[in-house]
């Protein structure tokens, strides 16, 4: 018998784990009716634009928002919409935390999340010091002696404009889109966490006594 | 301990009532809602733009300060001219009890900030006799002799009215006070900008190391910052100039510097840096943290996230002990 090629393993995996009624669905469990839960697409969002409008940046390179008031308007585009990443993600993260959304083999949901909560701080962070202005040359002055005092700003120096525009970018956009498309694939595989207390194979409230029984 | 029922696996598909779901829908109203917000407080508020402070700068609008910085770089007492790794061997730098990571890969960016802020500038300068004649008379000195005329220069001017060098009483300061004002002269005619910056003679350029350390060693900077409460001690890594939010999110890595021991220790940013190392260790990991993983059973949030469903299908008491975890496998 001949063995499966590596492609129809992946192909054969990913339709097991991920069947296309999972990764698009069109219903929800009923418990799924807060307005909490809108806080992760709000987030997704927000990083789109994040995205696009430090893609318009790029496109006409560090200086140009400086001297163009269509660039500066894009600039605040781009401000802004980090201002609300932030916001969406920080509730979407509370939210997740008080639902204790990490049940059920959903541990690595959790933290695909807060690394990518980590990515953004350090994403975030370049930006503010390849600014081409003072807050960046304040911040960065300001920075280096933490990046230093642990050893890390002999290889990541926050006074290098042209290694943190490199960074800010393209390595930790990167990473941070590719650890939220990993949460997302992770939401839609093992669904959202039922409400503490119910049982999610009967919808009702479970009936057991033992601390530490709930998996 | 016998169970009194079989435990539940919060794993299991979901098998109660469900309800229609339309997610591509879902993502285009959120982002039709988020673009138009972040249109409209781009265009209300704009975002800061607040120019760059120049050595050019520094040098017109505070030449004391400027002298006496440059000054300092010669006697070894600035911020640079005894940080230790990674710019040079001349401080132990911080460490975290018996840890020295800041030296644990060593010199890894080079400066030596008498001959990189001042000699080098100064070599480039032509039709001036006394700055070659200066220079060399500098650095034919020996060490000792060298560090007592930036020394005793560094004295006097902080000894003499409102620490300006024009002022300083006669002493021996050698060739000090002819290379501090030849290299204002130069920070003032805007060369000393870009010279710091190429220091090997290249045309392109994206490394600030160098004017950044000079900047930040000099008093001008910091003032500028204080003004605008950007200052450590004013939660100023998290603000940003003008009336504009800043990084919000930097608000516990800020907070620790506000307290002691942080606030005072010659250690402070390597036992910050310690502290959210650990912190941000913790929020990966709450699923794994016995009593942490237990809090969102204990406060009742998420009673009211999903108060719906819990009238239609009500508990019969409180959620079991540990509820929220720990996790079977991810």
């Amino acid at each position: 018998m001949t063995e499966p090629s590596w492609t129809a393993r992946l192909r054969n995996s990913a339709t097991e784990h991920l069947p296309p009624e999972k990764l698009l669905p069109d219903r929800q469990p009923s418990y799924v009716a807060s307005w909490i839960y809108v806080f992760g697409v709000l987030t997704l969002a927000a990083l789109v634009f994040i995205v696009l409008s430090g893609s318009l940046l790029a496109l006409k390179g560090p200086g140009w928002w400086h001297v163009s008031a269509f660039g500066h308007f894009i600039n605040s585009l781009h401000l802004w919409s980090v201002e609300l990443f932030f916001t969406f993600m920080v509730v979407h993260l509370w939210g997740k935390f008080f639902m204790a959304s990490w049940r059920g083999r959903r541990a690595l949901t959790w933290i695909t999340g807060a690394v990518t909560f980590l990515a953004s701080v350090g994403t975030a962070f370049t930006g503010y010091i390849v600014q081409e202005n003072f807050a960046s040359q304040w911040v960065a002055t300001q920075a280096k002696d933490g990046m230093n005092s642990v050893g890390i700003g002999a290889a990541w120096n926050v006074l290098n404009f042209g290694q943190m525009l490199l960074w800010h970018v393209t390595l930790l956009p990167a990473a941070v889109i590719a650890l939220t498309g990993l949460h997302l694939l992770l939401v839609r595989t093992h669904g959202v966490a039922p409400p503490i207390g119910i049982d999610p194979s009967t919808g009702e409230a479970q009936h057991t006594s033992r601390p530490g029984a709930i998996r | 301990m016998s169970r009194s029922s079989p435990a539940v696996d919060e794993a299991a598909p979901w098998a109660g009532a469900t309800r229609p779901y339309d997610l591509v829908k879902e993502l285009v109203v959120a982002l039709v809602v988020v673009g138009l917000l972040t249109v409209v407080l781009a265009a209300v508020f704009s975002s800061p733009d607040e120019t760059g402070v120049t050595l050019q700068r520094w040098a017109s609008a505070a030449p004391s300060d400027f002298v006496t910085t440059a000054a300092m770089e010669l006697d070894g007492s600035s911020t640079s001219a005894g940080y230790g790794a990674p710019y040079n061997h001349n401080g132990s730098g911080q460490a975290l009890g018996p840890l020295h990571l800041q030296r644990w890969l060593g010199v890894r960016i080079p400066v030596d900030p008498a001959g990189d802020f001042v000699l080098s500038p100064l070599r480039t300068v032509r039709g001036d006799p006394s700055v070659a004649a200066a220079v060399a008379t500098y650095t034919a000195a020996s060490a000792a002799q060298r560090q007592t005329w930036a020394s005793n220069f560094t004295t006097a001017v902080a000894a003499a009215p409102n620490s300006d060098p024009t002022q300083i009483t006669a002493g021996d300061y050698g060739p000090v006070p002819t290379l501090t004002t030849s290299l204002l002269g130069l920070a003032q005619s805007g060369a000393l900008d870009s010279q710091l910056v190429t220091p090997g003679g290249g045309f392109y350029q994206s490394d600030y190391t160098r004017p950044l350390l000079f900047l930040a060693d000099g008093s001008y900077l910091s003032d500028l910052a204080q003004r605008r409460h950007l200052a450590g001690n004013q939660w100023g890594m998290m603000n940003e100039t003008g009336n504009f939010p800043g990084q919000a999110w930097l608000w516990l890595y800020t907070f620790w510097y506000q307290i002691s021991p942080f606030k005072h220790s010659g250690n402070g940013d390597a036992l910050v840096w310690a502290v959210m190392l650990i912190l941000s260790l913790g929020l990966v990991l709450v699923p794994f943290i016995p009593g942490v993983r237990s809090i969102p059973r204990l406060v009742p949030v998420h009673r009211l996230i999903w108060r719906s469903y819990y009238r239609a299908h009500p508990l019969a008491s409180a959620p079991p002990a540990d509820a929220a975890g720990p996790p079977a496998g991810t």
